[in-house]
């Protein structure tokens, strides 16, 4: 025993866990849809991942180091996890030169601007997709066709957009559908788009894992998920020829990355289940008002921006229950 | 489905090494120091002096107003003298020092190991014993106990619950109390709902005690209005609010006392303590500790006589670990490091628990992720990061605002931390300075 006792205050254990350790939960959460893109893209897939990811390590190491003169921390694990939900966010065939830009924007603007790890406002992953679709509309949404049987030169837009586009010519729902996949084929990944966004299953998939890893809860993700969905069935019982299936809404454009991947940051999103609830009927509002009215064929990437500015205010005025503040007490013992 | 409280608690491993440890009676010291206060309240006033005499349950210093306590000698001998002497807070603290010699007990005192059931005293007299024989919470409250026993004005018990939870990891005293003094915890038990005048007693015991509560369920048949309770186990069901709220249903309402609710809580071992001061004329002079860690060559339960330093403790149970780096009196959520293994065992202490060099000293804090976790293991519905950030910025009218009062100061929120944030750390010094605040408003 040496000389002197440690002397602190309780508590004196710790349950172990820790964000490096959360973080990597995340990263093996995203693991199966990375595969698929991958299966689905070829190697394209595993460019733009590596790239995101090295760039986001990159500018994190060197922005701390260089212009934050602190100590860098590149190994907790939360760059890693930006990189990848970029490169998710991007399609197979981006330049490598918009790619690393992407991750400048994601990191240096979206994280490292408000102060790093904790401080940032918004996603970083979406600061970055944001600023690209912004300056690269092009790039940004030519995606590679979703055809597993061979290369591939042909570009699509992504279901969403293809409907958008039938619809504002006026050709009706059911005639558009034709020429795409079908709602159990997307739901097993044969949506086209970028990386993360084409196999809505897998990403249920990570989900359920980090919802069973207490890496989050089911708040956020379910009452998007909830809001789109009701909305969605409300126009298209109205009209089913002028819009889609709340089925359709929910397998494509990015809404189950969104949802369960980006909303659900844990640095952006609000700190208790009342307040998570709003901001997920908020984010799905949002996006379904986009999708229907909007410009954009997809909205979830600005609906979760747009929260994201709301969540100091929900953190402020939205309390969660106390103990002791009910009114009418229960009688029984 | 279990019973339990709703909102927060966390599930830290249980390590109950001593759980099937028999209590055994650890041999009188050849010295003990017996602090003046052991409770919350006044200090009792020291009736000796320096070179009495003193027998085993002699009072030695009186209660010095209603919320305060006596304190009886534990041992007999001759009183060496009265000094400061650090107790487990580490501040020096008056007591009585006491050199032993033989074991003399008061002759009222009835020493037979018999049961006895019968009793004809009434609510004020079982009242007014207890506050005679030093009775305080000895669950690590040390409130004293007569206090609870005697309701506000305007305010009427209607259940008494025993609180043989024991939550925190590692302890075992109170659940080697139960298996071992079943019959007079619920003899005990009717004694003090005699004292409160309620018909309803119910035991809470967590699910991971099934002997207990089989015991206990079987026994308390022969109890008129005991029940006992199995609840689903989470930290920290044994808080008083949590236990009430798993139990009944009711909430304490926020600032005020578990009576408001018409609830009144006793620890186990607060119950055989009540049963020993009056059907065996026993004032409160020893207690049962567990001796813990992962360690530790034979993990322990004893009876031991207040005073006896927590060496002689640690001897018993197979002497200190080589690479022992923090000794706790307590449990580890809420325990108290102590400063050196010289400070005696007092009315508070359930356990003594050794931690390795290894487990010692925390991990290096980082930022926080906002993750949210402290909000959700939080049982008083509190956002503790948010508290630890107004304690950290001394923005206290805020923090009395988002109810920092609240706070049971379970640690829960630490302990969950996944950034290794010290958050109950600034809460407390938040809490403290508010406190401060509100009683400068009061006067």
């Amino acid at each position: 025993m040496s000389n002197l006792l440690t002397i602190s205050p309780s508590p004196h254990i710790h349950s172990g866990d820790s964000a490096r350790k959360i973080m990597f939960r995340v990263v093996y959460a995203l693991i199966p849809a990375l595969l698929w893109s991958v299966f689905v893209f070829g190697p394209d897939a595993l460019r733009v991942t590596l790239i995101a990811v090295v760039a986001c390590l990159a500018f994190e190491y060197v922005i701390q180091k260089y212009l934050m003169k602190i100590k860098p921390v590149i190994t907790d694990g939360s760059a890693l996890v930006t990189g990848i939900l970029l490169a998710f966010n991007m399609p197979a065939n981006l330049p490598w030169w918009i790619i690393v830009i992407g991750a400048l924007a994601s990191i240096g603007i979206g994280k490292l601007s408000f102060g790093g790890l904790g401080s940032n406002i918004f996603n970083p992953a979406l600061v970055g997709r944001a600023f690209l679709l912004i300056s690269f509309p092009v790039q940004m949404t030519s995606w590679p066709v979703n055809n597993r049987s061979g290369i591939d030169a042909v570009t699509s837009a992504t279901p969403l957009g293809i409907i958008k586009e039938g619809i504002a010519n006026g050709t009706p729902v059911s005639e558009i559908l034709k020429s795409l996949p079908s709602t159990v084929e997307m739901l097993f990944g044969e949506n086209g788009g970028s990386l993360g966004e084409i196999s809505a299953i897998l990403l249920i998939l990570g989900g359920l894992y980090m919802l069973f890893t207490k890496v989050i809860t089911w708040h956020i993700p379910v009452s998007i998920i909830v809001t789109v969905g009701i909305v969605a069935s409300a126009f298209w019982l109205v009209n089913p020829e002028v819009y889609i299936s709340p089925a359709y809404h929910l397998l494509t454009g990015g809404l189950m990355l969104g949802a369960i991947f980006m909303a659900t940051d844990m640095v952006t999103s609000p700190m208790n289940p009342k307040a998570q609830m709003i901001y997920g009927v908020g984010i799905g509002l949002i996006t379904i008002s986009i999708r229907l009215f909007g410009a954009y064929p997809e909205g979830i990437s600005f609906a979760i921006l747009i929260m994201n500015a709301v969540v100091p205010l929900l953190n402020r005025y939205i309390k969660p229950k106390r103990f002791g503040e009910i009114k009418k007490q229960p009688i029984k013992a | 489905m279990l019973k339990t409280f709703k909102v927060g608690g966390v599930h830290p491993p249980e390590n109950k090494l001593s759980a099937d440890k028999k209590i055994e009676v650890l041999p009188i010291p050849k010295t003990v120091f017996i602090p003046v206060v052991q409770h919350i309240g006044a200090p009792s006033t020291a009736v000796v002096n320096k070179g009495d005499v003193v027998k085993t349950g002699q009072i030695i210093a009186k209660s010095s107003g209603f919320v305060s306590t006596n304190i009886h000698s534990s041992v007999s001998g001759k009183v060496k003298k009265i000094d400061l002497s650090p107790d487990s807070s580490g501040y020096p603290k008056l007591g009585i020092f006491i050199d032993v010699e033989g074991d003399h007990w008061m002759e009222e005192i009835n020493r037979s190991e018999e049961l006895v059931k019968e009793f004809d005293l009434d609510g004020p007299q079982i009242v007014q014993k207890i506050q005679e024989s030093g009775i305080v919470g000895m669950g690590g409250a040390t409130f004293p106990s007569h206090v609870k026993l005697v309701p506000p004005k305007g305010m009427k018990a209607e259940i008494l619950l025993i609180n043989g939870v024991e939550c925190e990891p590692y302890l075992t005293s109170d659940h080697r109390l139960m298996m071992e003094k079943a019959d007079e915890i619920l003899v005990g038990t009717q004694l003090l709902m005699k004292a409160m005048n309620v018909e309803k007693a119910a035991i809470g015991i967590e699910n991971n005690k099934p002997g207990a509560i089989q015991l206990l369920t079987g026994k308390a048949k022969h109890y008129k209005g005991i029940s006992v309770v199995a609840l689903k186990d989470k930290y920290p069901q044994g808080g008083e609010k949590q236990l009430i709220k798993a139990v009944t249903g009711r909430e304490v309402p926020s600032g005020g006392l578990p009576i408001a609710v018409g609830a009144v809580v006793s620890n186990v071992g607060t119950v055989f303590a009540v049963y020993e001061a009056i059907q065996k004329n026993k004032p409160l002079f020893e207690r049962v500790v567990t001796v813990t860690g992962k360690e530790v060559k034979n993990p322990s339960n004893f009876k031991v006589r207040i005073g006896t330093a927590t060496s002689e403790l640690i001897e018993a149970a197979g002497g200190l670990p080589e690479n022992t780096g923090k000794i706790i009196s307590g449990g580890p959520m809420m325990g108290r490091a102590i400063i050196s293994p010289d400070v005696p065992v007092t009315k508070g202490t359930s356990g003594i628990l050794i931690i390795p060099e290894t487990e010692a000293k925390r991990k290096p804090y980082r930022e926080c992720i906002r993750c949210s976790r402290c909000v959700s293991v939080c049982p008083m519905g509190l956002e503790p990061f948010l508290l630890m950030t107004l304690g950290q910025k001394q923005i206290f009218d805020r923090a009395e605002n988002e109810r920092i009062m609240n706070c049971i100061e379970c640690g829960s929120c630490s302990y969950t931390c996944p950034s290794y944030r010290p958050i109950l750390d600034y809460i407390r010094f938040g809490k403290a300075k508010v406190g401060a605040i509100i009683r400068t408003r009061k006067k």
